[in-house]
């Protein structure tokens, strides 16, 4: 199959950037959309040119790495799915593709399709964590957990940091990710004794890198590829007003 | 040069409690004076940083990618072992160990082995204390499942993302460390090269991946965490930048590297469909607990749509063969067998490389809402990667380079032959012989991270905190910052014709044709010449668009394809040296007469560790023989 392609082309953070088109040919409909790009980027080395700089590393969906913006989606076409886990076969053949890296205030372009999503590590140094050095843990059974608290952790956990959400929302709000993280801490026993105080302090991490604020349109959960649930922003919502509004000790 | 592995006396039991009450120790308040580098944030990476930067220490930690957590370690599956006997199955901190040393065909190190089950149940107490997911049972306490190897259900899990479940666990760690800065964090740094001052490890050269800027960090201590070399096959299951380059400058610099021929292929891996195909993606092992793999008895069914095959024109032939273990038997087992089954024509798919990985007995048995539970997010990936439905369809598998056991050799105390370098994880060779078993590896980064280095650096560091900050405009420093930046100017300069990846992939086929799953003099001589042509081919003809200045992604890939290229020889040395067969090294020369795999205990009972001796010149055959006091040398049988 034959496809064109408009690519965001930006040579670094301070230069403007803009549309460029290439032809790619005779792709075959089990490559996958970064293995397109893989061929897309043999022809201009061979022509001399710079390849597009994009992010990518384990190609399984779980890094989180890639971060392309497909045809005005974020990862393209398919629900539940990484820009790395898309394949050709959902392409028509004669198309153009139009490819954007994420846009947002807090997500600074580094050069073509990759961004800068060093926020997302600030807010989680923040507070996303248990305290607890090593080797002062008891017994893992004596924490008995129910299987269904252990399965929604579990799915909140699986936000692999994509920034998907944020690039989905109109107003660039990273709320999706930062409440999974805290979801997850939330539902688990070992995460009360700092539930209120990290949900302050990663809300206001949040606010500072400038994410805008959540207008409950849902985008985010439609373009998350690991489809984590709007649920957790409303969680995370209830657990911020009960952490300002009372102490943290009369809470615990 | 004599290699001394620094095992502690006493019985094996004890050593590492023996060890731990005598060992010296850096007072808090030292602890503040003393710097320490690690590079690398998987498993193994950042809960050492993590942990020594609750120790106090001033902690700089490195990765290439462009955060912490997204390290190679992330997409690791299936689980991880410990001894915890929460079965009831009479599992044991000697069982890990045994069936550990028994995996790896009686190639890995006592000590070091047994210390690792010791460790393997604070690892999960950890792991859960600090909020991971793991799976649980209804009545709350965890669930465990059985991977190869072994005969009890000793794996804890978490779905089949437990790599990236305890990744995040290590980076939120890291990021309180970070908070309360006892750790600095650097993304999208490379490092480059290893500073030795007066024979010991005293800094890194390192490259900014986004402004080209190369920099020089000193410490006290270096610790290298950074992966296996398993894309020296090109087509791995290893992310796309995972490499060895950090490993192999160190090796230039005086560590040896032991055992590079012991690389692991995985039986369970979609197989390869095209020739634009960039990486392979593995199936979780722990699809082997209710999976069952076969073939068609007949050639003439190869092709036919394989739920249309009666099970009598099924040949289940790991049941067949190895009644005992069947589907769980080890890995090197389970790929050699499907090669043979494939080699012979029995192949499936449309390449005929491919073996049915089937769950309709399962499915039967348990329900699709169990194995939706068990292996749902394996499943969509397969799905989502073929287009194929596991649940109504067998799955079609074939082996791919996955993990590689060989690395920088290691002492006890994870120091390798340069003081003041240590190698923790992947990167290092010593706990799991010539065959890891599944689920061991997460084990092994975390024990090496959490429990182990930080025990054993304060030994070394003892006496190193008295000495200052280490200046970095110490000759060494300007030196090995020279060699990078003319290393850099010269690849550039080459301007050749052929891109980094269409050497990579020529220099991929030739491991993968000749170094492969089965090996022997002939051929492995051949890769050698091979190689040192393609070598020759990449120093002259290799086209890196772009400048030096600024983020260059050809430059990255060219740097870590040329020290492949490097070890890809290395390991056909030692692949030749090697005469007998062991674990995932099989040498045709070497094998019982019904094909299985045939040690020589007499004369390679011991660790190959390779000694740089300068460009153009061989390297040097170290050997560290191995004792066995605890366990009875014997043939693996799985039968
Ligand atoms: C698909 C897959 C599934 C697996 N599943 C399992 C499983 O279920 N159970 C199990 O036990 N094992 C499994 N393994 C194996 C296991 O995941 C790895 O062996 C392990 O994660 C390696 O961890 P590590 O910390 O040693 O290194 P890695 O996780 O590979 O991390 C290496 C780090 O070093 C950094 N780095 C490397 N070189 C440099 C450099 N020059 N400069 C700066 N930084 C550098 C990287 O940025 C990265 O942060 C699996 C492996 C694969 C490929
Ligand atoms: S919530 Fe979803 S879209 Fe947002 S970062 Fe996590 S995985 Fe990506």
């Amino acid at each position: 199959m034959n496809y064109t392609l408009k690519i965001w082309r930006q040579k670094n953070a301070a230069d403007s950037g803009s549309f460029v088109s290439y032809k790619v040919e005779n792709i075959d409909g089990e490559t996958s959309f970064l293995e397109m790009m893989d061929v897309l980027n043999q022809q201009l080395v061979t022509r001399g040119e710079e390849p597009v700089a994009y992010d990518h590393d384990c190609r399984e969906g779980v890094c989180g790495m890639c971060s392309m913006y497909i045809n005005g989606r974020a990862h393209g076409p398919n629900e539940l799915t990484t820009t790395c886990q898309l394949y050709m076969r959902h392409f028509k053949n004669g198309s153009t593709i139009i490819i954007e890296p994420w846009r947002a205030k807090p997500f600074p372009v580094i050069k073509d399709l990759m961004v800068d999503r060093s926020a997302f590590d600030r807010i989680q140094q923040a507070g996303a964590y248990i305290s607890m050095n090593a080797g002062s843990a008891p017994d893992a059974n004596n924490i008995m957990i129910s299987k269904e608290a252990a399965d929604a952790a579990f799915e909140a956990a699986e936000c692999i940091g994509c920034g998907a959400c944020v690039a989905a929302c109109k107003n660039s709000s990273a709320s999706l990710f930062v409440s999974a993280k805290l979801a997850q801490f939330a539902l688990l026993p070992q995460g009360q004794v700092e539930r209120y105080q990290r949900t302050l302090n990663m809300v206001q991490a949040m606010d500072a890198e400038g994410f805008g604020s959540c207008s409950n349109t849902s985008a985010c959960e439609a373009e998350c590829p690991k489809g984590i649930s709007v649920k957790h922003i409303a969680m995370m919502n209830r657990d911020y007003l009960k952490a300002t509004m009372c102490s943290e000790k009369v809470m615990s | 040069m004599k290699l001394d592995a620094k095992i502690p006396e006493g019985p094996l039991a004890e050593k590492w409690t023996n060890y731990r009450s005598y060992t010296h120790l850096v007072n808090p308040a030292n602890r503040r004076k003393v710097d320490i580098i690690i590079i690398g944030t998987g498993l193994a990476g950042a809960s050492a940083a993590a942990t020594l930067g609750e120790a106090g220490y001033n902690v700089k930690v490195f990765c290439f990618q462009d955060s912490p957590r997204r390290a190679h370690s992330i997409a690791a599956q299936g689980g991880i072992n410990a001894s915890k006997n929460y079965q009831n199955d009479s599992d044991s901190n000697y069982r890990l160990f045994y069936d550990t040393v028994k995996g790896g065909d009686y190639r890995g190190r006592e000590a070091n082995t047994y210390r690792l089950a010791q460790i393997s149940g604070a690892i999960i107490d950890q792991c859960v204390a600090q909020g991971v997911p793991f799976a649980r049972e209804y009545g709350g306490t965890l669930a465990n499942r059985s991977f190869g190897g072994a005969q009890v259900s000793r794996t804890f899990y978490a779905s089949g993302a437990t790599g990236q479940q305890l990744l995040l666990g290590c980076y939120s760690e890291l990021n309180r460390q970070i908070r309360k800065g006892n750790v600095k964090s650097y993304t999208r740094h490379e490092m480059l090269d290893i500073v030795v001052i007066d024979g010991k490890a005293r800094g890194v050269i390192i490259r900014d991946l986004v402004s080209g800027e190369i920099s020089r960090h000193s410490a006290h201590a270096i610790v290298l965490a950074t992966g296996g070399y398993g894309n020296v096959f090109y087509l791995s299951t290893n992310a796309m930048a995972s490499n060895a380059t950090a490993a192999w400058r160190a090796y230039k610099k005086g560590a040896f590297f032991a055992n590079p021929c012991y690389t692991q292929i995985h039986p369970t891996c979609i197989p390869v469909s095209g020739e634009y195909q960039s990486k392979l993606t593995l199936m979780s092992e722990s699809l082997r607990n209710d999976g069952r793999i076969w073939v068609p008895k007949n050639k003439e069914d190869v092709k036919k749509d394989p739920r249309q095959i009666p099970e009598e024109d099924r040949d289940y032939y790991l049941e067949r063969r190895y009644p005992a273990f069947g589907n769980l038997v080890p890995r090197d087992v389970a790929s050699r067998a499907a090669k043979e089954r494939c080699d012979a024509g029995y192949g499936v798919g449309p390449t005929g490389f491919a073996v049915y990985l089937d769950f309709k007995d399962a499915i039967i048995r348990l329900g699709e809402d169990l194995i939706r539970d068990r292996y749902g997010n394996l499943f969509e990936m397969y799905e989502r990667i073929t287009g194929d439905n596991p649940y109504n369809y067998p799955m079609r598998i074939y082996p791919a380079s996955h993990y590689t056991m060989g690395g920088l050799w290691v002492d006890y105390e994870l120091g390798t032959t340069i003081p003041g370098l240590y190698a923790l994880g992947e990167a290092n060779f010593s706990d799991h012989g010539a065959n890891r078993l599944g689920a061991s590896s997460l084990m092994q980064c975390l024990a090496d991270g959490y429990f182990v280095l930080p025990a054993t650096i304060s030994n070394y560091l003892s006496e190193e905190f008295r000495h200052p900050a280490i200046p970095i405009d110490n000759p060494a420093f300007d030196q090995a910052e020279k060699e990078v930046k003319e290393r850099i100017e010269k690849l550039m300069a080459i301007k050749g014709s052929q891109s980094v990846d269409e050497l990579h992939k020529k220099l991929g086929r030739i491991v993968w044709n000749y170094i492969g799953l089965s090996r022997n003099e002939e051929k492995l001589t051949k890769a050698l010449q091979l190689i040192d042509e393609l070598k020759k081919e990449f120093w002259t003809d290799v086209k890196i668009p772009g400048s030096s200045k600024g983020m260059n992604i050809e430059l990255e890939k060219a740097q870590r394809v040329a020290d492949f290229l490097e070890l890809a020889a290395l390991m056909a040395k030692d692949a030749l040296n090697r005469k007998e067969s062991c674990g995932a090294h099989f040498r045709e020369e070497s094998q019982t007469e019904d094909g299985e795999a045939k040690r020589d205990d007499e004369h390679f009972r011991y660790v190959a560790a390779w000694e740089y001796a300068g460009e153009d010149k061989e390297p040097i055959l170290n050997k560290e023989p191995l004792e066995f006091e605890n366990i009875e040398l014997k043939t693996r049988n799985y039968k």
